[in-house]
């Protein structure tokens, strides 16, 4: 196998990774921030809006989904990636186990950053007559942003290793690629080489995530 | 705007390690318009609980808060966050935002009433001017010290014009001199904008610094209330009469530095310093037996230091001049610290 080839299949397998990693991790978003909202206020000792079985509701839910190997929920969300994208196989279809996996952990990560809001700061915005949603949206989210900022960076990162697994349904991706060529057909080079690239990948975003949430802190 | 609470109670429930606590325990009070009301208590008197209840942080779990004639601990929903939104603030760790500068902490109240955005511009550098930090607008709260925070916290609280100001501990968390001040902006605002303050504390120096009627709280009930004078001349209950004994002497003015309080202006020639074991001494009377001469004290005040006792006299001492120089040298001999004002 020559070099253009190789070249062609870990571009090939990084622009899958990407796809992969960028879409679930903006739908894991879209599902997680609103529940990790929900679990800060809903709290029944600190929330600003507790509802105990609410939130135990959640709790439950959040931990069910958890504790789940992916490769098993991958499978068990067959159907629902049928509906949603048309088929169960493939790096579209991958995205929605990924996002659904990673939902519950950006929850949790959300839940956490939200609730190292200073108390006596949220009560100040209260006494002001600030609504539910003001709160939110104007005390909380901002507050935490660097916590945020943190753990959406964790959040990439375990997507990515996720992704790696996606070889299982035909996702394609680095892990894949890895996977297929590396060890079931005996090509260590290209194993390699897809190991460093997902390396390089976590360490670029890492890098990135921690400078934009210096920044941020350091502007306060 | 006046408060009015009659037979307030709040009680928190046991948990697991933790008691049931009466917090406010049958409390009635009358705190009238355009004042500065003190609320004073030691901690877990109940006072923190008792002041979450007036400014509709809490509900009551019996009893009621009206002010003027309005009912409002039974408020809900909107009518509640609107009434809330006529209520100024501020706190003993001064809670502001840090993801916001200065002026836009300023601007928070104002934006949630969704107020017009040249009218937040012009109202935040109104306030500004008023705490005296207009060159401040833009700094970052982590840059501002102690004193500037409550001043911004302050300018927070009187955004939207309020006529009720909470202070809750708000000194509690500053040096003296920063306490002083903070005081005094707080008396100027209330004579200013005509507001009813309520000032929640533990400190009796900034009852008398700033309050002209106090109520005491200890154990979730108000065992002496009055104006700050009647309870500085005959307080009734223990804990008045601890707070007063516990009192850190003014510092306002500089004959008082080093604690010493004087009766008059004039006299005072004789600077008569007593250490250790000194202060228990009656050594003036005995001076006065032994020699001709006449003293009189014009001011004096005991400090106490980790170790040992300073007693510091402002005396005058006459007679005639061979008597009084005697007396004096008695006096070194005895160990005292003379110095004379020219």
């Amino acid at each position: 196998m020559d070099a253009h080839k190789i070249f062609m299949l870990v571009s090939q397998a990084t622009l899958q990774t990407f796809e992969m990693v960028i879409f679930s991790t903006l739908f894991s978003l879209l599902l997680g921030l609103p529940l990790g909202i929900l679990l800060c206020i809903s709290d029944p000792q600190s929330g600003i809006k507790p509802r105990p079985v609410l939130y135990q509701v959640l709790t439950r839910i959040v931990n069910v989904l958890r504790s789940f190997p992916f490769i098993i929920l991958m499978i068990i969300l067959f159907p629902l990636s049928r509906i949603l994208v048309g088929t169960s196989i493939g790096t579209k279809a991958t995205i929605v186990p990924l996002s659904i996996a990673a939902a519950p952990f950006v929850a949790r990560v959300i839940e956490t950053a939200l609730k190292e809001v200073d108390p006596g700061v949220v009560q100040a915005a209260r006494s002001m007559g600030s609504t539910t949603m003001q709160i939110i949206c104007k005390v909380l989210l901002p507050e935490s942003l660097p916590s945020l900022i943190d753990g959406i960076t964790l959040t990439i990162i375990n997507l990515i290793g996720y992704s790696a697994m996606a070889g299982a349904i035909g996702g394609g991706g680095l892990g894949d690629l890895a996977i297929r060529y590396g060890y079931q057909r005996f090509r260590p080079l290209i194993m390699a080489i897809a190991v460093i690239v997902i390396l390089i990948i976590v360490e670029l975003i890492q890098m990135i995530g921690t400078k934009l949430s210096h920044s941020v802190s350091a502007k306060r | 705007m006046q408060i009015k609470l009659n037979n307030l109670v709040k009680t928190y429930k046991a948990g697991r390690n933790v008691p049931e606590v009466h917090a406010v325990n049958d409390i009635s009070l009358n705190i009238p318009s355009n004042g500065i009301f003190g609320i004073i208590g030691k901690s877990g008197a109940g006072k923190s609980t008792l002041v979450r209840l007036i400014s509709l942080l809490e509900t009551p779990d019996s009893g009621s808060v009206y002010y003027d004639n309005e009912r409002v601990d039974n408020l809900t929903g909107k009518n509640l966050i609107e009434r809330r939104r006529r209520l100024g603030m501020i706190f003993q760790n001064f809670n502001l935002f840090t993801s916001r500068t200065a002026g836009e902490n300023i601007a928070y109240p104002l934006e949630i009433c969704k107020t017009p955005k040249n009218e937040i511009e012009s109202r935040v550098t109104e306030l500004l001017d008023l705490v005296d930090l207009a060159d401040r607008k833009n700094a970052p709260i982590s840059t501002l010290s102690g004193g500037q925070k409550q001043r911004i916290a302050i300018a927070r609280a009187l955004a939207n014009k309020p006529d009720i100001l909470f202070c809750d501990e708000a000194t509690s968390a500053l040096d003296p001199q920063t306490t002083q001040s903070i005081l005094s902006l707080i008396r100027k605002i209330q004579a200013q904008m005509n507001l009813t303050v309520v000032m929640i504390t533990h400190q009796m120096e900034v009852v008398r610094d700033a309050c002209s009627l106090v109520a005491v709280v200890n154990n979730g009930q108000v065992v002496e209330q009055g104006t700050v004078n009647e309870i500085f001349l005959s307080p009734k209950s223990p804990v008045t009469k601890d707070f007063l004994a516990n009192l850190a002497p003014q510092t306002e003015s500089s004959e008082n530095k080093n604690g010493i309080v004087r009766w008059s202006e004039d006299g005072g020639k004789y600077t008569l310093r007593f250490t250790n074991t000194l202060t228990d001494e009656p050594v003036l009377s005995k001076m006065a037996q032994k020699f001709k001469i006449e003293f009189n004290i014009r001011a004096g005040g005991i400090q106490k230091l980790p170790e040992s006792k300073v007693g510091t006299l402002l005396t005058d001492i006459t007679g005639e001049k061979a008597e009084v120089e005697k007396a004096l040298a008695y006096l070194k001999s005895e160990g005292v610290l003379v110095t004379e004002d020219k």
